[in-house]
């Protein structure tokens, strides 16, 4: 079963040997804007673990990769130099302990992850919505304003820009969730 | 300005380079974790690690560290990134550079024959070092007749060593279910009609017809001229046999090493074959001559490595060196064999499969299961 992700750029790599893979997902992330998600098809089984490594070496963030008949799906997003920085701005925010101890008391909670499609679909809070911070603007009208929001990305980056963005469409009950999907440790749901 | 042009050396050549002793400078470009988990070793040979994707954009962090006028071979795990850095080396203007043909796949399937010596009832002993795992197999000569011990599983560097000696392959052993490489034993022996001799008691799964070796049933090669008499040796495996050959040479298997002793857990039974290990290493070869010459199934340190190859060591000497043969205490003993053991080698438990002829992997996943170092002795850490 092939499962479509959304990814800004697909790179097929498929039949190529070493180096040519990593090579080319080099110029490839190059030629992408911050933020965005490069898919790599390969066919070589070194391609996992160097792909894994470069992106390590290089900061990139290296989603996760699919294995489908022979072929390896790699899922890279660009690393975004702000993103590390801790530089969280909107003022109401939540831990990750305070979310996990309410699902875990039963609370039902509305969580918003405003991540890519790929970076949901390795691994999410069990529950939770997509709305990548990309497509906030065309997407925000499916929310109810009236009800809370925990916001969440991966380093607290994303989520704490669309709180800012949705505070200023009328929501009033957002959390942003920090530091994010990094440190999470609870259950997650994912589609891979 | 002549451009630099990059060689390509193969395993066989590299591995005379080492063998040999010549002074090589190795830029490995594979990943660091298997860089970490095995790379080319010898003991002129100098190795560095820097991943090909960190050469994408310059060699110039590798160019800082080769060291002038060296010549360079570049080794990955193929051979396409090596070329690609190689190249990039060469352009930079440095000569003398060359790439490792087949990278480490091919490096971890060369085997080199390496002769043991003359035997005195006349034809040949020859050790088939696997330089690039550590395996070590044997080749006994007599008369026009051949037997392999601890045959690898790459069959055609035999038949082609077999047809330039003349010889028919008349037996082929194994001293135990092997569980970090795939036996090449019972494919040759199918090919050329030989007898295929594993023991019983590791053979308990297997899928295939053997020949039971037994302490006391002699095999002979070249008619009655050489005798290879099997002694029951557990403890590596509840099987385990050694051998001598000529009265002289003593296979160990994977029982003694040069400078360690057998692990007991690879089959899963560490706790039960303790005593055993123990009785044949303090007991069974204490009682053989100090004359034999140990002649091993492996070797994990390059430093075992005599001249020209060669791995072998005096039975007498080995229980003065061999840490493994000098721990008096028995807790000790235990504890040494069952603790703080190095991994187990790559695939382990598939590599028994296979030998047990329960699964029948192709090719290339047989060559994937093996790859990385031995790791069948204790102390390989």
């Amino acid at each position: 079963m092939t499962t479509t992700l959304k990814v800004d750029r697909i790179l097929e790599c498929e039949g190529l040997a070493c180096p040519l893979p990593v090579v080319k997902t080099k110029k490839a992330i190059e030629e992408l804007n911050t933020g965005e998600v490069l898919e790599i098809k390969a066919t070589d089984k070194g391609s996992v673990a160097d792909l894994q490594s470069w992106a390590k070496r290089t900061g990139h963030q290296y989603i996760g990769f699919k294995e489908e008949t022979g072929i390896f799906r790699h899922f890279i997003r660009k690393a975004d130099p702000t993103e590390t920085k801790e530089d969280v701005k909107f003022q109401y925010t939540a831990s990750l302990d305070e979310i996990n101890n309410k699902l875990a008391s039963g609370e039902k909670l509305n969580i918003l992850d405003v991540r890519e499609p790929a970076e949901y679909a390795f691994g999410r809070i069990p529950g939770a919505i997509s709305i990548p911070a990309g497509e906030l603007e065309a997407r925000y009208n499916e929310l109810d304003r009236d009800k809370e929001f925990h916001v969440i990305c991966r380093t607290g980056s994303r989520s704490d820009m669309v709180c800012r963005t949705l505070a200023d469409k009328g929501f009033s009950r957002l959390k942003n969730v920090i530091p994010g999907m990094t440190e999470w440790a609870g259950d997650v749901e994912k589609d891979v | 300005m002549t451009t630099n042009t990059v060689t390509k050396l193969s395993a066989k050549e590299v591995a005379q380079l080492v063998l040999e002793g010549k002074e090589l400078f190795i830029i490995d470009v594979r990943n660091e974790t298997d860089f970490a988990d095995w790379k080319i070793e010898g003991r002129s040979v100098e190795i560095i690690n820097i991943p090909y994707f960190d050469l994408i954009d310059g060699v110039d962090p590798a160019l800082d560290q080769i060291p002038d006028g060296k010549p360079v071979l570049v080794v990955c795990a193929k051979e396409g990134s090596s070329i690609f850095v190689a190249e990039k080396i060469a352009e930079a203007g440095r000569s003398n550079v060359s790439y490792l043909e087949g990278g480490m796949k091919s490096w971890s399937e060369y085997l080199e024959p390496v002769k043991v010596a003359d035997l005195t009832a006349g034809g040949e002993l020859y050790q088939f070092v696997r330089i690039g795992k550590g395996c070590l197999s044997y080749v006994v000569l007599s008369e026009g007749e051949a037997t392999i011990i601890d045959t690898s599983r790459m069959i055609d560097q035999y038949e082609v060593f077999l047809q330039s000696k003349g010889v028919k392959l008349v037996h082929t052993i194994d001293t135990h279910l092997h569980a970090d490489h795939i036996s090449g034993g019972r494919a040759l022996a199918e090919k050329y009609g030989s007898t295929y001799h594993l023991p019983e008691k590791d053979a308990g799964e297997v899928t295939f017809y053997y020949e039971k070796l037994e302490e006391g049933k002699d095999i002979t090669v070249g008619g009655e001229r050489i005798i290879v008499h099997p002694i029951y040796s557990p403890g590596h495996t509840i099987g385990s046999t050694s051998f001598i050959i000529d009265n002289r040479y003593l296979l160990s298997g994977d029982i003694l090493f040069i400078e360690s002793i057998g692990r007991p857990d690879l089959a899963g039974l560490a706790e039960d074959w303790v005593g055993d290990l123990r009785e044949t290493l303090y007991s069974r070869y204490k009682n053989l001559s100090e004359d034999l010459i140990v002649l091993p199934a492996h070797f994990g340190k390059i430093t075992e490595l005599g001249e020209k190859g060669l791995v072998s060591g005096r039975l007498g000497d080995l229980y003065k060196q061999n840490p493994g043969l000098n721990i008096t205490d028995e807790g000790e003993f235990r504890k040494t064999v069952t603790e703080n053991l190095p991994p187990q080698p790559n695939a382990y438990q598939e590599i028994r499969q296979t030998n047990m002829g329960k699964i029948n992997p192709n090719e290339e996943e047989q060559r994937e299961m093996e790859i990385g170092p031995n790791r069948c002795a204790v102390h390989d850490n």
